[in-house]
């Protein structure tokens, strides 16, 4: 589903990654982490097309097509999704209104019908469960006066709604509390199919207690320096990342990857 | 400096725009000014004179310095008679009516009262709606002669003044103490442009009594897109412990003059909410004064202006603290697209004797072009030394995060800008508490936007 060679990227001219090659394959769950600074949020925004990254070289293919030649908005009608590390509050638009415009959209790329505001009610509904948010939610304006945990809420339902192939998580578990937490994970893997995939962008080992991944790749420096199972998470939380930092260094440049 | 030549044409011109309204003035006192009480007179005598002294105002006044009335003072306008006001019908007046004040309406037309377009069966007891020229003589003669003009006399403008010195039809509104009017009451300016340069001067008078309840709409339309004026003046009197809710709503065409003045005073815990929406005319300047005239008193004064290319908006407010303890809201908000152009200035005055003063002022502005300009200024005077006031002005172009946002969901650039544009309004349509001026927003703001948007 996900092919990404060699990527290289810059922001402001500060090369932030380096080199990744990753392959995700339809139905698997990949958790990407690393310590702070490593380049797993710019991974993550640049598969969505945040303008503010280039990519300098290499490149990504989804479902064999050329991601990066695709508009952000092109990407997500074609079933990109990122979730975002700091959801943006949308004054005066509602939830509801927000989410069946997007909805809409997509049903509109693929010639399938559109929903009028009461088809799209039920529809919400049924998918607000999926994150145990009531109604409440969807009439006040796109994550204004959320607290931090209902934004990222907020952003599985929006992946409810959407049904993306592929999922991006960027650090959807940081600033929540457990309970929380295990609304979030239960809300995505409950939206996990033989057909998507997810990738689980993360600092702690913590959220996949509760989502399981088929791979755990470590991000250092702009590359993935190491790969394995989901043991190798496990492994991470007991040595902490300096383990990492140590071998990654001593290593020869482009020796590690996946 | 301009070339003497020029000089000397200006002073010819400005004495031609001044003795054309003499003209018609003295035309207007033969006519009909054996309708009015002989306090009117002399009030309008005052005011013809203190126009002439002033003339119309020019961009080397400083409250005029952004918006230049050349156009208007050039214009021949002529006052609508009274015949060419019938000639609109139900037909003509349906789009711009609110079903909320169905039985609560009264219809002008190029500042002509219609009776027969008008409705006011729906009213409490004792409240009083209707036609300013047929009051004078009624029950409340009185009420009159103590309010009109009491708040809009004392300031230099010669819009007002002009106004004073030509209104003839207007609305008159009277709501007792104690008695909360349940059905907001509509006031419908409707300009018949279908005749070029026509002038009408709405006038209205609302006096609350203490304690009372009630809900003014004030509309200004347009049908046909002749080039006409309206010189609008609006008195509202707040007695002790009343409430008035007051929304003012301009849609006229894109070749109307709208310049209109809203004076207000509050008695002691007297309430004002105004909230004022210019989205028509060519150029329009809206001064609202209120003034906090007893302890405990509290304003909103809030609006939105949304223009596009060849439209010019001015906003002048003044809100005067000068008792203790009263608070002031003011929530501006500008959204300017096309070649485009707005004016916000905010003057706060704050007595020496208003002490425990709360004001707050913000006027946030949105550019969706680079040719748009906007010249916004607040004007804090304070004389008291324990008080709070804030103020903030923003002017800025669509947040590139949120946009990003909006469209990693898959909205298209360009529905994306329009549901933040319509977003940034929304705060002030929201507000509304009549459903089908919210509608009517809502629908103004996204054909404005070209937008296709349900919501």
């Amino acid at each position: 589903m996900l092919e990404i060679h060699d990527l290289h990227a810059t922001v402001d001219g500060n090369e932030i990654l380096r080199g990744i090659d990753l392959m995700v394959n339809k139905g698997e769950i990949h958790a990407i982490m690393g310590p702070n600074g490593s380049g797993k949020s710019t991974l993550a925004k640049i598969l969505a097309g945040h303008p503010a990254y280039e990519v300098t070289r290499g490149e990504v293919l989804f479902e064999g097509r050329n991601l990066l030649e695709l508009a952000p908005d092109e990407r997500a009608r074609e079933g990109v999704f990122l979730a975002f590390q700091y959801p943006v509050e949308v004054p005066g638009v509602s939830n509801a209104q927000f989410l069946r415009l997007a909805y809409n959209e997509k049903m509109k790329h693929f010639g399938d019908e559109e929903l009028d505001p009461l088809e799209f009610k039920d529809l919400l509904s049924e998918r607000a469960k999926i994150v145990e948010m009531d109604s409440s939610f969807m009439t006040r304006s796109v994550n204004e006066g959320f607290s931090g945990g209902e934004k990222k809420r907020n952003e599985i339902l929006q992946m409810a709604v959407l049904q993306p192939k592929l999922a991006v998580l960027d650090e959807t578990d940081s600033g929540l509390d457990i309970d929380a937490l295990r609304i979030v994970a239960a809300g995505v893997n409950k939206l996990r199919t033989p057909d998507n995939a997810i990738i689980l962008v993360t600092h702690y080992q913590r959220l996949l207690n509760y989502i399981i991944p088929d791979f755990v790749h470590v991000l250092f420096r702009g590359r993935i320096v190491r790969s394995g199972g989901k043991e190798l998470a496990l492994e991470l939380e007991a040595k902490g990342y300096d383990w990492i930092k140590d071998e990654s260094e001593a290593a020869p440049v482009g020796a590690a990857g996946a | 400096m301009a070339p003497p030549e020029r000089k000397e044409f200006m002073t010819a011109q400005a004495i031609k725009e001044r003795s054309l309204y003499r003209a018609q003035f003295e035309a207007l006192r033969a006519d009909t000014g054996a309708r009015f009480p002989s306090w009117v007179g002399r009030l309008r005598a005052g005011a013809i004179e203190r126009f002439e002294e002033l003339g119309f105002p020019t961009t080397d006044l400083e409250d005029w310095k952004y918006t230049n009335v050349a156009p208007i003072a050039k214009t021949t306008f002529v006052a609508a008679s009274s015949d060419e006001a019938r000639t609109a019908t139900a037909d003509d007046i349906a789009p711009f009516i609110y079903p909320e004040a169905a039985r609560s309406r009264l219809v002008f037309i190029n500042g002509m009262y219609r009776d027969d377009l008008s409705s006011v069966d729906d009213l409490p007891e004792g409240v009083v709606a209707a036609n300013l020229g047929d009051a004078f003589s009624g029950v409340h003669a009185e009420t009159l002669r103590e309010h009109l003009a009491r708040l809009a006399s004392d300031e230099p403008d010669a819009f007002t003044a002009l106004n004073t010195a030509f209104f003839d039809n207007g609305a008159f509104i009277y709501v007792p103490k104690g008695v909360r009017a349940e059905v907001p009451l509509h006031l419908l300016f409707l300009s018949d442009a279908t005749t070029e340069q026509t002038i009408s001067f709405p006038r209205v008078l609302v006096v609350a009594e203490r304690e009372s309840e009630t809900t003014v709409i004030e509309s200004y339309a347009a049908v046909g897109d002749g080039t006409h004026l309206t010189n609008a003046v609006v008195e509202v009197c707040v007695g002790e412990g009343a409430r008035v809710t007051h929304y003012k709503v301009q849609t006229e065409s894109e070749r109307a003059f709208h310049i209109a003045s809203t004076w207000a005073d509050l008695g002691r815990d007297g309430v004002y909410d105004g909230t004022t929406i210019t989205l028509g005319a060519q150029l329009s300047r809206h001064g609202i004064s209120v003034r906090l005239d007893h302890p405990g008193a509290e304003c909103w004064v809030d609006g939105l202006y949304l223009v596009g290319t060849g439209q010019h908006a001015d906003t002048h407010s003044l809100i005067d603290h000068r008792q203790p303890h009263c608070i002031s809201h003011q929530n501006y908000k500008g959204i300017l697209d096309g070649k485009s152009r707005a004016v916000f200035n905010g003057r706060i005055f704050v007595h020496k004797d208003a002490q425990k003063t709360d004001a707050r002022q913000s006027n946030k502005n949105l550019l969706l072009s680079n040719e748009a300009r906007i010249d916004t200024k607040p004007q804090l005077e304070i004389f008291a030394d324990d008080v709070k006031c804030a103020h903030g002005a923003t002017v800025g172009q669509l947040e590139e995060e949120e946009l990003f946002y909006l469209i990693s969901r898959g909205l298209h650039n360009e529905l994306a800008r329009n549901l933040l544009t319509y977003g940034f309004a929304e705060e002030l349509v929201e507000k509304i508490k009549i459903e089908s001026i919210k509608t009517q927003l809502d629908e103004a703001i996204l054909n404005r936007l070209h937008a296709r948007l349900e919501v």
